[in-house]
């Protein structure tokens, strides 16, 4: 069902889409206030798939580069709609929505400002289901839409098409060298679709997913009632069935590395003589208890604060902090072998492979 | 000899000081103006150990008036935002996260202006000296007496944000102060922008505060330098207060954990304050306080200064007790512990009456508290004892071993050995302890930047940010020899190719005035 989203409700999606973001995806409080200002008073119609009609065109927007970068050097604002007039322009045809690429983190947000600003519906489903770290790992990409060609826009009015027919890979390299020529954030518009390649490619409802996942854990804690139970209760009745406690304890050692322009490292936190170790590429990516695997990408890993489940991000991680480590089962399209081979385990040079969270050691 | 004194909402607390050993302390009311409740303090002090206004060799003040002045919206100053960024953030313009009352009440205008640079180093766009002089006619006109200004990534490069500084202050002339934003805050371009204008709506405030205070200490016959508190726990002079007067927000909680930690003759420790609702709970590491990480709302405001973290949960000497399951807090009796709780003739269990119980507190009346059962009254403290000792293993930052000094007149409810840490450190002289706090006379300088690392470069680059921050401790009047890094934190900066890294640094040593 389509429905109304409006400026109350960012601080909930925002929380939602940090959870979503499983470590990484970056901060969405400055995504929340580009919306917010665009948005004024108004409202954004948040568009279920099946209400798109199948020959519907729809223009997923993003940004792409250090979110961190974002909190120093804010968009000028034209950016994330010159992107999509670009590409508009570029295939010679107007978009009927726009629609995230990525519902983890600061991604969640850049869409609503395109909508705010054009009055364009926003499809309610992403390409991601979570948040990754390259363009390349998208749901869309692997049943068969091509990200090519892509439009990138900077604050100074620049525009990049970049067609690297169907290397989405080839895309996701030269795009990000033109990122970081930009300064470092670049807002583009990638993967144009139809209404019915929507449906068969996209993860969906994931918009609504985050809202309501946000709004639980807010209204949890108003009520004195346990956050866990009301993440639980929220995703039983979504793609995403399943929530298992990996772990309960507190951060006992961060470790970081900066490789290739990625913040790796790992974490182990620890109740008594039990550990649990995370690895992370940007978002946590594989999770050991005991020596044991536990939870591994695409699956979600999410470090949230014990008391509040407030999500932790891997940069916000530090000694000390009593956490409550959960595993989030992914959508059955981002577990088949053509999904596992764009952006499972081997896709970030694990050696371990996939098992969904729910079927590995239960946490006594 | 020096002095100490800490001008806190409700009390004036001041010390004499030789070194670091108290000779006699005074406790006063605060009074509404700056300068009556000095003098009524330092006349006080003087009756309890005579002095000669020559034989005081320094004056420290912690005061609460600034961050007041913004919690009460009072006394701002008519204040303007330039921002050094465009063709860049437009989307979001100074001041557009302000509550409406403090935006009326510093009548905020705000600028937009080319200029600032990317993140590594690369200019966004030149300085146009033209814009800037006719956004200060539009300045001058509106009123402003107060500018603050900002740049894109100037903890990276601040030369265009004091150029600017530089061709404003030109158009405006001297009866219109200027702050710049990589002197205040820190990466994060809103929150360091908010800090530099409340920094800058506070300036005229601040001239008259410190006027206040120096003719105050200059009317019992003392010469010496006046110094400030700041947050971090080092002290700045009375030119470095009237361009940086937001640097004082908090050092009421920095003073407090400082005196607590130096009566009790320890520099590193955790600072357990246990009142009537609440145990807040800070670290001092070698003398000055862990600071928050991340942003910190003040009156509304979203800013990044940096402040003392303090963690607080909810136990306290008013907390009610539940008989059956032994649970305490967080809901408490408060101030209405004297007449509410058993011991004091009420018919609530509170944690203080289950302290009485067991023997470690001798007030009110035991006899009330006798019916309960011991085995109860071990259970309720040692879990009292749990959390606390929990809470301060959350607060320090390794496995490392970590002295506890408890200090409140909640400090009954802790055991004398704390489970994981062991012995509780009680001072005793903890009543001026604030003032004591405010006269431990250190300086220091700190760098805050985001660096690009070469590959093979990065040690040199490393060396070269700490001299910075050394010189920067000397600069502000640091004996060179004392100083010392104190702090060192590299992070790399995520989804960004080039290695670059976010570097800060901290050296505070010794006052030249007061090394002793």
């Amino acid at each position: 069902m389509s429905w109304v989203l409006r400026a109350e409700d960012l601080p909930d999606l925002a929380r939602g889409a940090t959870l979503l973001g499983t470590g990484g995806g970056g901060d969405p409080h400055i995504g929340t206030l580009l919306v917010r200002q665009v948005l004024g008073d108004g409202a954004i119609t948040i568009l279920d798939p099946d209400d798109l009609a199948d020959d519907a065109f729809v223009i997923p927007t993003a940004q792409m580069g250090a979110p961190t970068v974002m909190l120093e050097k804010i968009p000028a604002g034209i950016e994330p709609t010159l992107a999509l007039r670009t590409l508009e322009e570029h295939l010679g045809r107007r978009a009927d929505a726009t629609m995230p690429i990525e519902c983890g983190g600061i991604n969640s947000m850049i869409p609503l400002v395109v909508a705010a600003e054009t009055r364009l519906p926003v499809v309610d489903a992403d390409g991601m289901g979570r948040a990754f770290p390259e363009l390349s790992m998208e749901t869309f990409a692997v049943y068969g839409v091509q990200g090519s060609p892509l439009a990138l826009a900077g604050e100074r009015g620049e525009r990049v098409i970049i067609d690297t027919g169907a290397d989405n890979r080839q895309m996701e390299w030269l795009a990000r060298g033109v990122t970081v020529r930009l300064g470092g954030v670049g807002h583009i518009a990638e993967y144009a679709m139809t209404g019915e390649q929507v449906r068969r490619t996209a993860v969906p409802r994931t918009i609504s997913m985050a809202l309501r996942l946000g709004r639980a854990i807010a209204q949890a804690r108003a009520g004195h009632a346990d956050p866990f139970d009301a993440i639980a209760e929220t995703l039983a009745s979504t793609l995403y069935p399943h929530m298992v406690t990996l772990f309960r304890g507190k951060v006992a050692d961060v470790e970081r590395r900066t490789e290739h322009g990625f913040a790796s490292g790992r974490a182990r936190i620890v109740d008594g003589t039990h550990t649990l170790e995370i690895e992370f590429h940007n978002e946590n990516l594989l999770a050991r208890r005991n020596g044991s695997l536990v939870a591994i990408v695409p699956d979600l890993i999410c470090v949230t604060a014990s008391d509040t489940a407030e999500p932790i991000t891997t940069e916000g991680l530090r000694y000390g902090q009593r956490v409550t480590v959960v595993g989030i089962s992914t959508p059955d399209m981002m577990r088949t072998p053509a999904a596992l081979d764009t952006f499972g385990p081997a896709a970030f040079g694990l050696h371990e492979t996939f098992a969904p969270v729910e079927r590995l050691a239960p946490y006594a | 000899m020096h002095i100490g004194i800490d001008v806190g909402g409700t009390n004036t607390d001041a010390v004499l000081m030789q070194g670091r050993t108290p000779l006699a302390g005074v406790k006063q009311s605060t009074s509404a103006d700056v300068t009556s409740g000095i003098v009524s303090a330092l006349a006080a002090l003087a009756q309890e150990h005579s002095f000669e206004g020559d034989q005081i060799e320094a004056v420290m003040i912690g005061t609460t008036h600034f961050i007041n002045a913004l919690i009460e919206a009072r006394r701002l100053a008519p204040t303007a935002a330039v921002r050094l960024g465009l063709p860049a953030t437009r989307a979001l313009p100074p001041l557009v996260d302000w509550p409406q009352t403090l935006l009326e009440a510093i009548d905020g205008h705000s600028y937009l202006a080319h200029g600032g640079y990317e993140f590594d180093g690369r200019p966004i766009a030149p300085l146009d000296p033209e814009e800037l002089r006719g956004i200060a006619a539009q300045i001058a006109a509106s009123g402003a007496r107060s500018v603050g200004v900002s740049s894109v990534f100037s903890p990276v490069n601040h030369d265009l944000e004091v150029e600017a500084g530089r061709i404003l202050a030109e158009e405006l002339g001297d009866g219109v102060a200027i702050s710049l934003s990589h002197e205040i805050g820190r990466i994060g371009l809103l929150e360091r922008e908010n800090a530099t204008i409340i920094n800058a709506a506070l300036r005229e405030l601040a001239a008259e505060i410190v006027d206040g205070l120096a003719a105050a200490v200059r009317a019992q016959g003392i010469e010496a330098p006046i110094f400030l508190s700041q947050n971090d726990g080092t002290l700045m002079d009375e030119a470095f207060v009237r361009a940086y007067p937001v640097a004082t927000f908090a050092s009421g909680p920095t003073n407090s954990m400082r005196g607590a930690a130096l009566t009790s003759g320890l520099s590193t420790c955790a600072v357990v304050d246990i009142g009537g609702t609440t145990t807040d709970i800070g670290l001092l590491v070698g003398g000055f306080p862990r600071e928050s990480a991340g942003e910190v709302t003040v009156a509304g405001v979203r800013t990044n200064f940096r402040m003392p973290d303090v963690l607080s949960i909810g136990i306290g000497g008013g907390s009610l007790v539940d008989p059956v399951t032994g649970e305490v807090g967080p809901a408490s009796v408060g101030y209405r512990l004297t007449t509410e709780a058993l011991v004091f003739g009420g018919s609530t269990l509170t944690a203080t009456d289950v302290a009485v119980a067991a023997g470690r507190a001798q007030v009110g009346d035991p006899a009330a508290v006798a019916h309960l059962d011991p085995e109860f009254v071990t259970r309720v403290l040692g879990r009292i004892a749990d959390r606390v000792a929990e809470a301060v293993d959350q607060m320090r930052t390794s496995a490392d071993p970590i002295a506890i000094v408890a200090v409140g007149g909640g400090s009954i409810l802790l055991p004398d050995e704390l489970p994981m840490f062991g012995a509780v450190n009680r001072p005793g002289n903890y009543a001026v302890a604030n003032a004591i706090g405010a006269s431990i006379a250190q300086v220091g300088g700190e760098i805050d930047k985001v660096y690009a690392v070469t590959p093979g470069e990065r040690g040199a680059l490393i060396a070269a940010v700490r001299a910075e921050a050394v010189d920067k401790a000397i600069a502000a009047g640091a004996v060179p020899g004392s100083v010392e890094i104190i702090d060192f934190d590299e992070v790399p900066i995520p989804y960004l190719p080039g290695n670059a890294s976010r570097i800060r640094v901290k050296a505070v040593g010794d006052l030249m005035e007061a090394q002793r």
